[in-house]
C-alpha cells in the first residue's frame, strides 16, 4: 500500500522544470472556435519526437490520442506526412504540411541528459500563416514521459482553442469485480486517458463516491469500514486514512469546498431523514445546514464557495435545490419532469450538471444555475453521477446497460457530442475529475 | 435464489442447516439447494434465526420510492414483533435497500428511510426502539439483478438481521 502512494507522489513532483523557449511574436491564425454549435474537428499533424529510441513516437502517440479523443483536432495519419523531420528547431518545409491539409504542425525532440532526466521540447506551427505559435521544453524523470505528454497536449489545446487544456488529470472512480449481486467495490485513480490505474483500497470494505480536494492530495469517500457508511479522507501521498467527524448516523455524498477547508456531506439520521452538514478539517466543528425530515443529499459547492447545490424530495420526489453556503435561503431551480440529483456545479460556476430520471431512462444534463436552459448529453437505460474536467467542457460518468449491473466510465463534450467510453480494467462507476495543478 | 440468499446470509445458519441435513431427516436427500434440505416450516428450531428467517420472514417490501410500511408488511413485522418479544435476547439490525433505479446516494439516504420507518413499526408493536439498529445498503446489495419490476421489487426491502443471542 505504502509503496503505491509513493508512487504516486513522486509523479505528482516530477515535473521539474518548465522554460519558455523562444517564441517569435505571432498572431495566430489557426484556432479552433469552440463556443460554436458545430466545431469541425482542425486537422493537425503530429511527427514523431525525434530520439533514439521508441519513446519519442509514444510521446506523440499520447498527444495525438489527448487530442483526436476531445472532438476538436482530428490528427493527420502520419503516413501521409511528406516531410520529414530532421531538425525540430528549424522551421518546417510548410508547403509539405499545407498541401496534406494540416492546419497546425507538431515538432518535438526527446533527450536523456546526464543527470537521467528525459527533456522533452515541442513546437507548434500554424502551416498556413508560417510561423510558430509555441515552443516549451520540459525536464522530468523519465516514468512521467506520459505526464508530459499530457503537458504538451494541453499546452496545444490551450494555444488553439484559448481554453484551458484538461489532460494532465486524473480520475478517482470506483473499480467492480465480482459477481452482479454482490460486487467487490475498490477505489482506484487513474490518468484521465484510462492509463496508469493504480488501486487505493483492497476490495475489503464496501467503498463509493470518491472525490478529489482541490490540491489533489487527498480524496474524501464513503466507506463501509466500521460496519457502516462513513465519510473517510485518504491522503495520496502517505495512503493514510482518517473518519471525517463523529457523527452519530450515517454519513454519505462528501464534497470538499473549494477551498479544500471543509468538507459538505449528508447526514442520515435514526429517524430516516437525511441532512446537508459541512465539516471544517482545521477546526472539526460541524455545521448542519439543512433541517428537513426530508432528504437532503448530494451537496457540491460553486467554485466560489458561496453557495451549495443539493438534492432534496421535500416536495415529493428529488428535485435540485440552491442555498447559500451557511444554509440560508434553499431555493428549488429543477422544474422539468421526472426526478433530478446529483448535481455539480461546473468549475466555470456557469452551469450545473445532474441525473435525471423521466420516463424510465437516466440522463445526464446541464441547466444554468437559475435551473432555466436545461440541455440533455446522453440518456440511456442508466446514465448517472456526472463529474466535470477541470476546464468545464467534458464531463464523465458511469452508464449501466440494462439489467446487467456492468457499469463502465463514458465521456461527453458539453455540445453533448463525442460520446466515448473509457477503457478500464474492470467494471467502473462513481467517476471524479481532478483539478489542474496550477 | 431469493431464498437461498437469505439462508446463506449468515455462515451460522448454514452451518445449522448442513448439520441437521446430515444428522437427520434430510440425510438421504440429494442435496442441491436449500429447498432440498427437507425443512418444512416448523422444522427449525424455536428460537433460532431459521425460525427466525423460515417461519416469520425476515424481510419486507416497499412500493418505489417509498418508506410506507404496506399491508402486507405490516402482518410481517406484527409476527417478527411477537417473536422478538418472545426472545428478547437478540440484537437487531434492520437493514434497507433500494433498487436500482435510483441514484446512489439518494438510494442510501432510501434504504436508511425504510430501515427507520420498519424500526418504528416493530416498535409500535412492542419491540424496544433501543435494541434496534438501522443500517442502509442503498442499492448496493441486491438479491436480483434484471431489468424489470420483477427484480426490481425483491430488491426495494427491509431485512431484520438478528445478532447473536444473549447479547
Amino acid at each position: 500500500m505504502m509503496k503505491i502512494f509513493r508512487i504516486i507522489l513522486s509523479t505528482f513532483a516530477a515535473i521539474l522544470a518548465v522554460a519558455m523557449m523562444a517564441t517569435l511574436p505571432a498572431r495566430a491564425e489557426v484556432t479552433i472556435d469552440i463556443t460554436k454549435g458545430t466545431v469541425e474537428p482542425l486537422p493537425i499533424a503530429i511527427t514523431d519526437f525525434l530520439s533514439g529510441d521508441q519513446l519519442g513516437a509514444n510521446i506523440s502517440g499520447v498527444i495525438a490520442a489527448d487530442l483526436e479523443r476531445s472532438g476538436l483536432f482530428a490528427p493527420i495519419e502520419k503516413g501521409a506526412f511528406i516531410e520529414k523531420i530532421s531538425n525540430p528547431d528549424a522551421a518546417p518545409r510548410f508547403e509539405d504540411w499545407k498541401v496534406i491539409n494540416a492546419q497546425a504542425l507538431v515538432t518535438g525532440r526527446v533527450t536523456k541528459q546526464g543527470d537521467g532526466r528525459l527533456k522533452a521540447e515541442f513546437r507548434l506551427w500554424d502551416t498556413f500563416a508560417g510561423q510558430q505559435l509555441e515552443g516549451q521544453q520540459f525536464f522530468t524523470s523519465p516514468d512521467s514521459w506520459r505526464r508530459v505528454a499530457h503537458i504538451i497536449a494541453d499546452a496545444i489545446y490551450e494555444r488553439l482553442t484559448g481554453e484551458k487544456g484538461y489532460f494532465d488529470t486524473r480520475v478517482v472512480f470506483v473499480d467492480e469485480s465480482g459477481t452482479k449481486e454482490k460486487r467487490v467495490k475498490r477505489l482506484a485513480i487513474m490518468d484521465q486517458d484510462g492509463a496508469n490505474v493504480r488501486y487505493l483500497t483492497n476490495g475489503k470494505d464496501l467503498v463509493l463516491t470518491p472525490r478529489f480536494s482541490p490540491s489533489r492530495q487527498e480524496i474524501t469517500y464513503m466507506s463501509y469500514e466500521q460496519g457502516k457508511p462513513q465519510i473517510f479522507l485518504l491522503q495520496l501521498e502517505t495512503g493514510q486514512r482518517e473518519l471525517v467527524g463523529k457523527f452519530p448516523g450515517m454519513t454519505i455524498a462528501p464534497r470538499f469546498s473549494p477551498d479544500g477547508q471543509k468538507v459538505v456531506m449528508s447526514l442520515l439520521q435514526e429517524d430516516g431523514s437525511a441532512n446537508v452538514y459541512t465539516m471544517d478539517l482545521r477546526s472539526r466543528t460541524t455545521t448542519r445546514l439543512t433541517s428537513t425530515s426530508a432528504i437532503d443529499t448530494g451537496a457540491s459547492y460553486s467554485p466560489d464557495g458561496s453557495q451549495v447545490v443539493f438534492e432534496s424530495d421535500r416536495g415529493g420526489r428529488p428535485q435540485i435545490y440552491k442555498m447559500g453556503a451557511d444554509g440560508s435561503n434553499p431555493q428549488r431551480i429543477s422544474f422539468g419532469d421526472g426526478s433530478y440529483s446529483t448535481p455539480v456545479w461546473s468549475p466555470r460556476g456557469d452551469l450545473i450538471a445532474f441525473t435525471k430520471q423521466s420516463g424510465g431512462q437516466f440522463s445526464i444534463g446541464v441547466m444554468k444555475v437559475d435551473g432555466s436552459g436545461e440541455r440533455i448529453l446522453s440518456s440511456g437505460y442508466h446514465d448517472e453521477g456526472p463529474t466535470w474536467a477541470p476546464n468545464g467542457r467534458v464531463l464523465m460518468f458511469f452508464r449501466q446497460p440494462p439489467g446487467s449491473n456492468s457499469p463502465h466510465l463514458v465521456t461527453v463534450d458539453l455540445t453533448g457530442r463525442n460520446l466515448r467510453q473509457i477503457q478500464t480494467p474492470n467494471l467502473a462507476s462513481d467517476p471524479a475529475w481532478s483539478p489542474l495543478l496550477e | 435464489m431469493r431464498r437461498f440468499e437469505m439462508i446463506a446470509r449468515s455462515p451460522v445458519v448454514v452451518a445449522l442447516f448442513m448439520s441437521l441435513a446430515i444428522a437427520g431427516c434430510a440425510s438421504k436427500k440429494n442435496i442441491n439447494s436449500a429447498g432440498d434440505l427437507g425443512l418444512g416450516a416448523g422444522a427449525a428450531t424455536p428460537g433460532s434465526t431459521q425460525d427466525f428467517t423460515v417461519n416469520v420472514g425476515d424481510r419486507i417490501f416497499f412500493d418505489v420510492d417509498s418508506s410506507v410500511i404496506r399491508a402486507d408488511a405490516q402482518q410481517t413485522l406484527a409476527k417478527q414483533a411477537q417473536w422478538l418479544q418472545r426472545y428478547p435476547n437478540y440484537a437487531i439490525t434492520v437493514e434497507g435497500h433500494a433498487d436500482e433505479r435510483g441514484t446512489r446516494e439518494y438510494n442510501l439516504a432510501l434504504g436508511q428511510r425504510r430501515a427507520a420507518a420498519t424500526r418504528n413499526y416493530l416498535a409500535s408493536r412492542g419491540v424496544p426502539a433501543a435494541r434496534i439498529k438501522t443500517l442502509s445498503y442503498g442499492n448496493e446489495r441486491p438479491v436480483a439483478v434484471c431489468d424489470s419490476e420483477s427484480c426490481w421489487s425483491q430488491n426495494r426491502r427491509a431485512i431484520t438481521v438478528l445478532g447473536g443471542a444473549g447479547s
